[in-house]
This record gives C-alpha cells, sequence and structure tokens, in this order.
C-alpha cells in the first residue's frame, strides 16, 4: 500500500496516533520509574502500528478487547489521554474509576472492554461479543488483540474455533512480538507461523508487516469487510517486536542484541514518518508540530492526573454488582 | 546459620531437593529461561543451568502444564509447578482439582501423586487479575494439601516436606514476602528472611505455628496476615494487651490441636484473612474452633477480612481493602473489652 492511495490529513491523523501511543508510552514509564506512578505496567513502544492500523479500519461503534498490554489499543480506539492518566494514578475520573489500573484500561462508550489481564482470557469473549451482533443482526465487528503467547492456551483454540463455526464477525488479531514475557516463540511452538491456524479451523488468516501501519490498515480493513458480509472470522497476525521490557524494570537479557538491533531499525514510527515526508507534501514541520502538540498534552494531562479525586473509602464496596 | 528471604529460601530448598532425587524436576512459565527472572518473583533463577532439562518452561498453558505434572507424578517423578500468579489457577484447577485430588480415591487407593504446586497470591497493585486469595479454593478439596508459607524458615521446610509428600500439596506464597531482589523487588515488601540452617530439615504440613505468646486474645492468621497480626499484638502489648498469634500455615488440614490450646488459654480468638470475608478460610476456621473448642470461647468468633468485592487496583481502595495491623489491633481492642 502506498502513501498515496490516501489523503494526507488522513496519513497525518495516523502518525499523530504513532506518536500519541509512542509519547504517552514512554511519559508513563518515567512516572513508573519515578515512582510518582502506582502499580505495574506492560507497554507497547514498538508495536504502535498494530493497534492504530486495525482500530483506523474500524467504525466508533465496532469493538475491540485487549489485554495487560492494553494502552495502544486504548488509545487507538479513541480513548482520552486524561481519563487513562487518571486511570493509572487511580482517580475516580479515570476510565474505570480507578479501579482497573494499566492492565485493565477500557471504556464502554468508546468500544474497548476493560483489558483481559489473563493470557487469552479475551479470545473467547470476543467470540461471545460477535456472537450477539449476529444474534441481534447488528453490523458491528470485534477486533480481538492478543499476543504470541495466547496461541498456547486452550481458550484460544475453543474461542477461535467456535467463532469459525459459526462464521462470527471476530478479526483475531495476534500481536506476534516473537515473545511471551521472556519466552521467544520458537521455544514454544514448532509452527512459528501464527497465521497458520487458521487454516485448521477453516477461515482465512494472514500474517502482515505489523511495523507497517499502512500494511495493517489495508488487512485489517479487508478483514472487518469480511467479517460485515459474514465470511469471517479472520485470524490476523501482525508481525512486531516490543521496544521496551515485559513488564515494569524487565532489562530484557533474554533478547539478543542483534534481534534487537534489527527490529528497532524496522521502527514502526520512523518508517511511516520517511514514508510521509518522501510524499512531497508533508514537512519535517509538520511532524515536529504534531510531536510538539503531544507533548504539551500528555504534560498538562500529568499535571491534571496528579491532582485528579483520589476515591474515598465508600467507593470500595460500589460497583460491584449491577 | 545463615539469613535469608522467602524466593532465597525456596531456591535453595528446589536445589537440594533436586539433588537429593532425580525424580524431582520444576515445570512452569518462564522459569529457567536464560537471562530471564527464574519465575515471576526469582525463586528458580540459575537453577536451569544447574539441572540441565529439569527446569521445564512451558508455553503459556496452565491447564496442559499442570496436568503434564499430575501425569509425570502418577508415572513416579516428583514435579514442583509454578503457577507464575495464583489467579492462573483457575485455568489450571480442573486438573487440580478433578485429577489430582481425587485419583487417589477413584482408584480405590492405588495411585499416588506425589506433585507440588506452588503460588504467589495477594493484593499489589496490580488489579483485580492478578490480586487473589486463591487458598480458598483449595482448602474445600478433598485429596489435597494446602499449606500457606509466611517465613523463610517455613518455605524451605514446607517445600521440602511436599516434595517428599506421596500426594498433591499446593504451597501459597506471598508477593510481598518473597525478598525478591533487583528488578523483580516489590514495592512494600515486607521482612520475611529466617535464619536457615545448614543441615537439611522439613517442617510438617499439618502444624500451626504459635510466634508470639500471650494470653488476653488468640489472633491467627496466615501469609501477610500472620506478619500484620505480629504487628497489631506488638503494639496491643504496650497498651497492656497480651495477644497469642498464630500462623496458621497448614490451611488443608487444619491444626486445631494448637488452635485450641491457644483458645482454651484465651477464651477469645480473631481470624485474620486477605480475602473477601464470604466464603474465606477464615469462615471454615470458625466454624472448626466452634466444633472443637466452642465451650472455651468467652465470646463470639471475630473476623478481621477484606471486603466483599474485587481487589481494586487504585492504592487507596487497595490498602483500605487488605486487613492490616492497624484493624487487627482495633477488633482485639474491642474483643477483649466485651
Ligand atoms: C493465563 C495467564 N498466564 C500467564 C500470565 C502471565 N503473563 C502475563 S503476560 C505474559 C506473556 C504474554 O505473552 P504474549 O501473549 O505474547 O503477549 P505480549 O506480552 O508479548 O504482549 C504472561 C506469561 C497471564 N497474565 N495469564
Ligand atoms: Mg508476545
Amino acid at each position: 500500500m502506498k502513501t498515496t492511495d490516501h489523503p494526507r490529513e488522513f496519513l497525518l491523523g495516523l502518525y499523530h496516533q504513532l506518536v500519541l501511543i509512542r509519547e504517552f508510552e514512554e511519559r508513563v514509564k518515567f512516572l513508573f520509574l519515578e515512582g510518582t506512578m502506582p502499580g505495574t505496567i506492560h507497554q507497547c513502544q514498538g508495536q504502535e502500528a498494530t493497534a492504530v492500523g486495525v482500530c483506523a479500519a474500524l467504525r466508533s461503534d465496532d469493538w475491540i478487547t485487549s489485554t495487560f498490554r492494553g494502552h495502544g489499543h486504548a488509545l487507538a480506539k479513541g480513548l482520552g489521554v486524561q481519563e487513562m492518566l487518571d486511570e493509572l494514578f487511580g482517580a475516580t475520573t479515570g476510565c474505570c474509576k480507578g479501579k482497573g489500573g494499566s492492565m485493565h484500561m477500557g471504556n464502554m462508550d468508546k468500544g474497548m472492554l476493560p483489558g483481559i489481564a489473563i493470557v487469552a482470557g479475551g479470545i473467547p469473549l470476543a467470540a461471545g461479543m460477535a456472537l450477539a451482533f449476529k444474534m441481534q443482526k447488528k453490523p458491528q465487528v470485534v477486533a480481538c488483540f492478543f499476543g504470541d503467547g495466547a496461541v498456547a492456551e486452550g481458550a484460544f483454540h475453543e474461542g477461535v474455533n467456535m467463532a469459525a463455526i459459526w462464521k462470527l464477525p471476530v478479526i483475531f488479531v495476534c500481536e506476534n512480538n516473537q515473545y511471551g514475557a521472556s519466552t521467544r516463540i520458537d521455544k514454544v511452538m514448532n509452527n512459528t507461523c501464527v497465521s497458520d491456524r487458521a487454516a485448521s479451523y477453516v477461515f482465512r488468516g494472514e500474517t502482515v508487516d505489523g511495523n507497517d501501519v499502512l500494511a495493517v490498515l489495508d488487512a485489517a480493513q479487508r478483514a472487518a469487510e469480511e467479517c460485515r458480509a459474514g465470511t469471517g472470522p479472520v485470524l490476523l497476525e501482525l508481525l512486531t517486536y516490543r521496544r521496551t521490557g515485559h513488564s515494569r524494570r524487565d532489562a530484557c537479557h533474554y533478547q539478543p542484541k542483534t534481534e534487537k538491533e534489527q527490529w528497532f531499525a524496522r521502527d514502526p514510527i520512523t518508517r511511516f514518518a520517511e514514508k510521509l515526508l518522501a510524499r512531497g507534501d508533508v514537512t519535517e514541520a509538520d511532524l515536529a508540530a504534531i510531536k510538539a502538540r503531544i507533548d504539551q498534552e500528555i504534560t498538562d494531562g500529568v499535571e491534571r492526573a496528579k491532582v485528579a479525586p483520589q476515591p474515598t473509602l465508600a467507593d470500595l464496596t460500589t460497583d460491584v454488582l449491577a | 546459620m545463615k539469613r535469608q528471604g522467602i524466593a532465597e529460601a525456596l531456591r535453595e530448598g528446589i536445589a537440594e531437593e533436586m539433588t537429593r532425587d532425580e525424580r524431582v524436576f520444576c515445570i512452569g512459565e518462564d522459569i529457567g529461561v536464560p537471562g530471564g527472572w527464574g519465575g515471576a518473583f526469582t525463586v528458580t533463577l540459575g537453577l536451569s543451568e544447574k539441572f540441565p532439562g529439569r527446569i521445564i518452561d512451558t508455553p503459556i498453558a496452565e491447564l496442559g502444564f499442570t496436568g503434564m505434572a499430575v501425569g509425570a507424578a502418577m508415572m513416579g517423578m516428583r514435579p514442583i509447578a509454578d503457577m507464575q500468579y495464583g489467579d492462573f489457577l483457575f485455568l489450571a484447577s480442573d486438573q487440580l482439582i478433578n485429577n489430582a485430588a481425587k485419583m487417589r480415591y477413584m482408584s480405590g487407593g492405588t495411585v499416588k501423586v506425589p506433585m507440588v504446586m506452588r503460588a504467589p497470591i495477594g493484593a499489589t497493585g496490580r488489579g483485580s487479575q492478578h490480586a487473589q486469595s486463591m487458598e480458598r479454593y483449595f482448602i474445600g478439596v478433598p485429596g489435597l494439601k494446602v499449606v500457606a508459607v509466611s517465613t523463610a524458615y517455613d518455605a524451605k521446610g514446607m517445600l521440602k516436606a511436599a516434595v517428599r509428600d506421596d500426594n498433591p500439596v499446593m504451597i501459597f506464597e506471598h508477593k510481598l514476602l518473597y525478598g525478591s531482589k533487583g528488578a523483580r523487588a516489590e514495592p512494600g515488601a515486607v521482612d520475611a528472611t529466617s535464619d536457615i540452617p545448614e543441615e537439611d530439615y522439613v517442617v510438617p504440613l499439618d502444624k500451626a505455628a504459635v510466634r508470639r505468646e500471650g494470653t488476653h486474645v488468640t489472633i491467627l492468621g496466615w501469609l501477610l496476615m500472620a506478619h500484620f497480626a505480629a504487628a497489631a499484638a506488638e503494639q496491643l502489648a504496650k497498651e497492656g494487651i497480651e495477644a497469642e498469634v498464630i500462623d496458621v500455615r497448614s490451611l488443608s488440614p487444619i491444626d486445631y490441636e494448637t488452635i485450641g490450646a491457644s483458645i482454651r488459654k484465651t477464651g477469645r480468638v480473631i481470624i485474620v484473612e486477605e480475602g473477601p470475608k464470604t466464603g474465606g478460610v477464615a469462615g471454615e476456621i470458625a466454624a472448626g474452633i466452634m466444633e472443637h473448642c466452642g465451650d472455651a470461647l468467652m465470646a463470639s468468633v471475630v473476623r478481621v477480612a477484606s471486603a466483599d468485592v474485587p481487589v481494586p487496583f487504585t492504592p487507596i481502595l487497595e490498602n483500605a481493602y487488605r486487613p492490616d495491623a492497624v484493624r487487627i489491633a482495633e477488633a482485639a481492642r474491642r474483643l477483649v473489652q466485651s
């Protein structure tokens, strides 16, 4: 896919999303290491194009499910920087009133279920959401994000099989970042091509360069169309790599240096920026202005989040039952 | 004698058992990856180099590797399974409850399942799905032994006893008590180090431990709550209230002999539990106390437990959720005056 297939403003919008996720994650990492932000973190630096490409192919009333590594998915699905920072700081103004935290980011008004932190736990949920849409004769699709690690769980196989036999509108989005926690995929699967799994359940699977936002967008658009036409599900395997630790202060000593370097050289943001500049109608200054705007938004957001209202003890026992 | 934390003591205990008995092996996620962490809390760090082929890193497949541990145990091995976070025991529970626990009985006493399942629990700023106190779900399963270790001495000794036991044993550990170091250190950790003897020892799987003697009230706890109960007792002592603190430690079976002897002395008992009050271990212990020594009670049994809610993320609510020394001491004051 070429950048000339899309209008300039649309592409700059994608760029904005990519940089927003990167800068958000970098700031969160700083705040966490600094000790001002509570909890634990699982971040997605280096994987921004998967979230942005997939969500750009969805309509605002489509749904996504996510994981413990959900900040990027949330921003791409339209959650606001403020509601997310507030959540991370445990404030009542957070998207889950501070009760969810980093691993359970979500907003039902924006089509994002709170993240499921149990590996593969979101896969049957996504199939069930799609079953509801089918029974309700609604046109929505669900994009279900999960990692390569999830493919070994029973929940993956059970959920995917049922979605396949009932042709449910789910895009199974496997962000294959080569590792599940510290474990490299080739140690835990004989066939490391995750999209091959679709064939055994007789539906379409596809492996895509997950660090190319336009390639992801294109694949996700086709997948969404198929889902809406009743010929889903689709399994998209997006090849990518995390530029940061699995969680917290992980130093990633299990990742070979050369592997890291090779992947860092294929950074999704740098690559997309190069493509944009090559169009001729986008300048370095345009891109710098986008980043500056984002930096300011995040800085303001952090200041507000630090003083956002914290829950009172009465909040402990609310929200348990509907 | 040397001073060790729980993670270190477990690591040494596992290594000693693996050296002593070649049937012993470890199985779980991210437990032996070169350059990795040695499990989420460093318990198996360095063991894969020491014991090639016997620290088995699995795919993320809890039902699968738990079932494999059961299968290998039945065929004469002595697996130590590592659940990265206790919360994932829900995925593995079919193999534990339907197979491991019942195999002996269903086979008319002909099958043995000598396996260990280790699992960390506790609310630690990670939100609702990496925080639950899981022991409550297993104490009522006949065929399983369940213990909870709150000191390094017990951790090593009970691990060894569990490995040598011919039954499935679940060992619950607390994230704030491991004493994990470096990048895996836990904010808010509580010191659970002990003096560890050089020589081999085991700690029985069915005995509670009296941590502090007292005459006015008995406080029962385990894991983090045993530490908080001890802290509450220190405060109470300054006020003239002598609390006897018992680390219940063995959750199935429960040592009513030790607990009963204490209650016969004090006549009053508080059971402290991290985890929702309803359906917890404390309720079971309370009923057991009524049966074993209810006649000795001078006041109703008191439970200090978490609210009946999932574990909240936000620190303010998480702290309110988990019982602490202040709440335990308050309950003790009220009980002693009643
Ligand atoms: C059922 C379950 N098992 C184990 C874990 C612990 N854990 C959290 S993330 C993770 C690795 C997941 O790898 P992958 O699915 O590839 O996602 P990634 O972290 O690479 O985004 C593990 C083992 C968990 N959260 N849930
Ligand atoms: Mg992965």
